[in-house]
């Protein structure tokens, strides 16, 4: 009797190497639509920001052609508070793996820890997405339906609310959120707690352009509002006087994507060379 | 056989008020003994305090035609108040004690009313507000000397104002032929006091203004002074500034009488780098005496100001900075106790929910308070010398007022951790309840300094717009270190440590926000299972 012939080797072994990234995909996929929790935050993203967008619309008044605001940024205000959600929801990705010890069932079931944390920045990076086009885009046309009345009209030198630099402005919105949920699962990922995690994130956004605001050297406030993420995110969402800002709008997000990778950098190192 | 009876322990305070303070013993232990705790509360107070040196570092510029310059002196009235003192002044020494009495019959001037082409603005007639005409006592013609006044204006009726920052209310509406108004000066001692009345015959006081120091000779007189108003054009050309223009009849001076003298207080505008003079007028015809005249007797407050001085708040311009590490501990007071579990031996020690909640608010209440008291004491103290240094603060700041913004930014933090505390009651997760108490905390401050929520024209109120009226950054305003004023049309921004609220008022729109977060905590916290 050949005993050896009857056990097969078993199914998950075989093409490894291409199921394992699509095995992974799929895990954290029915984790992440499995809790009630990220919808909701991501529901919370999209009704934050357009609810202070249409704020900020109404309460604005263009009265004169020198006013010089800028209504992309006046209807993106909704981005300052919305990204806060963002951030909740990456530190949560996987801040709750940890809060509730999760995470040693996820590395005994997916060993390779790169490819867990890729498949982790990959589940966040879609729905993400997803929902800050729907933010952006309504905060777009809140601001468009409303501006108009109050003072932004072409008379005052804003011909139209939708021309290529106003999609730019919009798509950089939306990159910008996206690149947020990211940082925030990176730095999550190295400090392990959820509370911590979500205090410093959001130390590294607000602080920057608070600081910014209130030094009284002109020149250390520039370079605070190029290296800020937050500040160098803005700078790509501005649509009036771009010559005029620290970054132009790519150099910006590029300042927020280099602050996203080297958090991730750090997230995914910790998490290879430590203990869970 | 016997038995012993044993008598309960008789505590003597009443058992209830006992286990409430032993229950705020419990929840300090519970705080001082997480080492991670105390330190955020340490960074707390290092961050407020450490900010200091960056946000007080240079002094602000003046932009002149040809690039910055050293800002032109602000006139320092009574008590080193900076003050605009610039006002067209008919004028005749007198001494000792005696009244001045005229009767106002018309008050017009010029004003903005719309731009032209080339931006620049274009005149007609109009008056502002606070444009004011009237009679004044003043100690000499040097701008900063102390006077007392009791004037016509645009549309705040008769008022009687001295030393630039008092303003009493007379006889309201508009003057014109058919219906003047009649103006007073009694002068006794180092006393002023001041009447009004329509008819010449039933006077009315309106105020008494003590001017210490006051010489014995002075000047007694008729001004006009078109009112601040902030027009970039009228300090290089006077055509563009606000005028007044006084019709004055019936003067009467018991002092013997010396024959007028015209001169322009101040010489150059409130901030006029090029010097522009600003010639005011005076007619004497038969019965009549008219005098126009432009700038304004006011303090220098808002961007009325034009010297390179700041204000004191700079100094507390750390307070975000201590907030946030405060914010987490605070949410995290309670959010750690439903992670770990504890919150359910918490509740079977103490049955009566609503106590537990109360222990936790007075024990991170009294944490904020104290690092918040503590952290603006010593920036205070370091900030101001700072302040002197680089370039002299702007408003003199009484020890009440500095008292009051250290004890203000202890409540504003006491008041963000209980805010804090009750978020992370109601959604009972760290890192939600961190996000949202700083979205709602912090966030709006940013908000104030977005182009949109901005002012753009002149009035007072203040900068920062609803972020800083109606959300819990509100409470910024109770760190404001300089006055506004009513009498004074000015820009009144942000930058310049201007808020739309009272400091007190702003205090109280973040203790409502904590009340009813700490209501809706309670309420759920009785209602939902552990």
């Amino acid at each position: 009797m050949n005993l050896t012939a009857r056990v097969a080797a078993p199914r998950y072994l075989l093409g490894q190497a291409r199921h394992a990234a699509a095995a992974a995909l799929g895990a954290e996929w029915t984790k992440f639509r499995t809790v009630a929790g990220p919808s909701w935050l991501l529901a919370g993203v999209v009704t934050l920001t357009v609810a202070v967008g249409v704020a900020a619309a109404s309460a604005a008044r263009c009265q004169s052609a020198r006013c010089g605001i800028d209504p992309a940024t006046v209807s993106f205000t909704g981005i300052d508070p919305g990204q806060a959600v963002v951030a909740a929801a990456g530190v949560l990705a996987i801040g709750n793996e940890y809060s509730t010890g999760m995470i040693k069932l996820s590395l005994t079931a997916m060993p390779r820890r790169l490819t867990f944390i890729l498949a982790k920045m990959a589940v966040l990076a879609g729905p993400v997405l997803i929902a800050s086009a729907l933010a952006v885009a309504g905060s777009a046309a809140a601001g468009r339906l409303i501006l108009p009345g109050h003072g932004f009209t072409p008379a005052h030198g804003y011909a139209s609310l939708t021309s290529a630099t106003d999609v730019r402005a919009a798509v950089g919105a939306v990159l910008y959120l996206t690149l947020i949920a990211l940082l925030s699962l990176g730095l999550a990922t190295a400090v392990r707690d959820s509370a911590a995690a979500i205090g410093l994130v959001l130390g590294v956004l607000y602080l920057f352009p608070l600081a910014a605001n209130v030094v009284s050297n002109p020149t250390l406030a520039r370079h605070l509002d190029q290296i800020g993420p937050l500040p160098a995110g803005l700078d790509a969402q501005a649509t009036v006087g771009v010559h005029t800002l620290p970054l132009t709008p790519w150099q910006g997000l590029g300042v927020v994507a280099l602050w996203t990778a080297g958090a991730l950098l750090l997230g995914a190192l910790a998490l290879k060379l430590r203990d869970a | 056989m016997t038995t012993d009876t044993v008598a309960p322990r008789h505590s003597p305070l009443t058992p209830q008020r006992e286990s409430f303070w032993r229950l705020v013993h419990a929840e300090w232990t519970k705080f001082r003994t997480v080492r991670g705790w105390v330190i955020a509360a340490g960074v707390t107070i290092t961050a407020i305090t450490a900010f200091v040196f960056v946000a007080t570092g240079a002094g602000r510029s003046c932009t002149g035609s040809s690039g910055p310059l050293a800002c032109p002196g602000q006139p320092a009235g009574p008590g080193g108040v900076p003050v605009v003192d610039t006002f067209y002044f008919a004028h005749q020494p007198v001494a000792g004690d005696g009244t001045i009495t005229a009767q106002v019959t018309s008050l017009t001037g010029q004003v903005e009313v719309g731009q032209a082409g080339n931006g620049a603005p274009q005149m007609g007639p109009g008056l502002q507000p606070w444009s004011k005409a009237g009679i004044i006592i003043k100690e000499n013609t040097s701008p900063g000397s102390v006077y007392a006044a009791m004037v016509l204006t645009g549309s705040n009726g008769v008022r009687m104002q001295w030393d630039y920052v008092n303003d009493t209310p007379g006889l309201t509406g508009s003057v014109s032929a058919s219906a003047p108004r009649w103006l007073r000066l009694v002068r006794h001692g180092g006393t002023i006091t001041g009447y009004d009345s329509a008819d010449g015959t039933h006077w009315t006081l309106v105020g008494s203004a003590t001017l210490p120091g006051l010489t014995s000779t002075v000047q007694a007189g008729l001004f006009a002074a078109g009112s601040y108003y902030d027009s970039k054009f009228c300090t290089y050309d006077s055509s563009f500034c606000t005028r007044a223009t006084g019709v004055f009849r019936h003067i009467g001076l018991s002092w013997p009488a010396t024959g007028w003298t015209g001169t322009n207080v101040g010489g150059a505008g409130p901030n006029a780098p090029s010097g522009v003079p600003e010639p005011g007028a005076l007619h004497q015809s038969a019965g009549a005496l008219t005098v126009a005249g432009f700038g304004d007797i006011s303090p220098a407050a808002g961007d009325a100001y034009g010297g390179s001085g700041q204000s004191l708040q700079r100094a507390l311009d750390g307070t975000f900075f201590g907030l946030i590490p405060l914010i987490v501990v605070a949410a995290m007071f309670i959010t750690a106790e439903y992670r770990r579990g504890l919150i359910r031996v918490s509740l079977t020690a103490t049955p009566r929910r609503g106590r537990l909640l109360a222990a936790k608010a007075v024990v991170i209440g009294a944490v904020g308070f104290a690092a918040g008291l503590a952290a603006a004491a010593l920036a205070l103290a370091a900030g101001m010398p700072l302040l002197r240094r680089a370039g002299g603060l702007a408003w003199p700041v009484s020890l009440l007022t500095e008292a009051r913004m250290a004890a203000g930014t202890g409540a504003l933090l006491a008041v963000a951790a209980v805010l804090a505390l009750a978020i992370g009651t109601i959604v009972r997760r760290s890192a939600p309840a961190v996000a949202i108490a700083i979205v709602v905390i912090v966030v709006p401050y940013l908000l104030a300094f977005h182009p949109g929520s901005q002012p753009q024209g002149s009035g007072p109120g203040g900068g920062g717009g609803w972020p800083l009226q109606i959300t819990p950054a509100a409470a910024l305003s109770v760190q404001q270190a300089v006055p506004q004023f009513h009498q004074l049309v000015a820009v009144y921004p942000l930058d310049n440590g201007y808020c739309p609220l009272a400091p007190w008022a702003g205090l109280a729109v973040e203790c409502a926000w904590a009340a009813a977060a700490l209501a809706l905590a309670y309420y759920l916290l009785r209602r939902r299972d552990a």
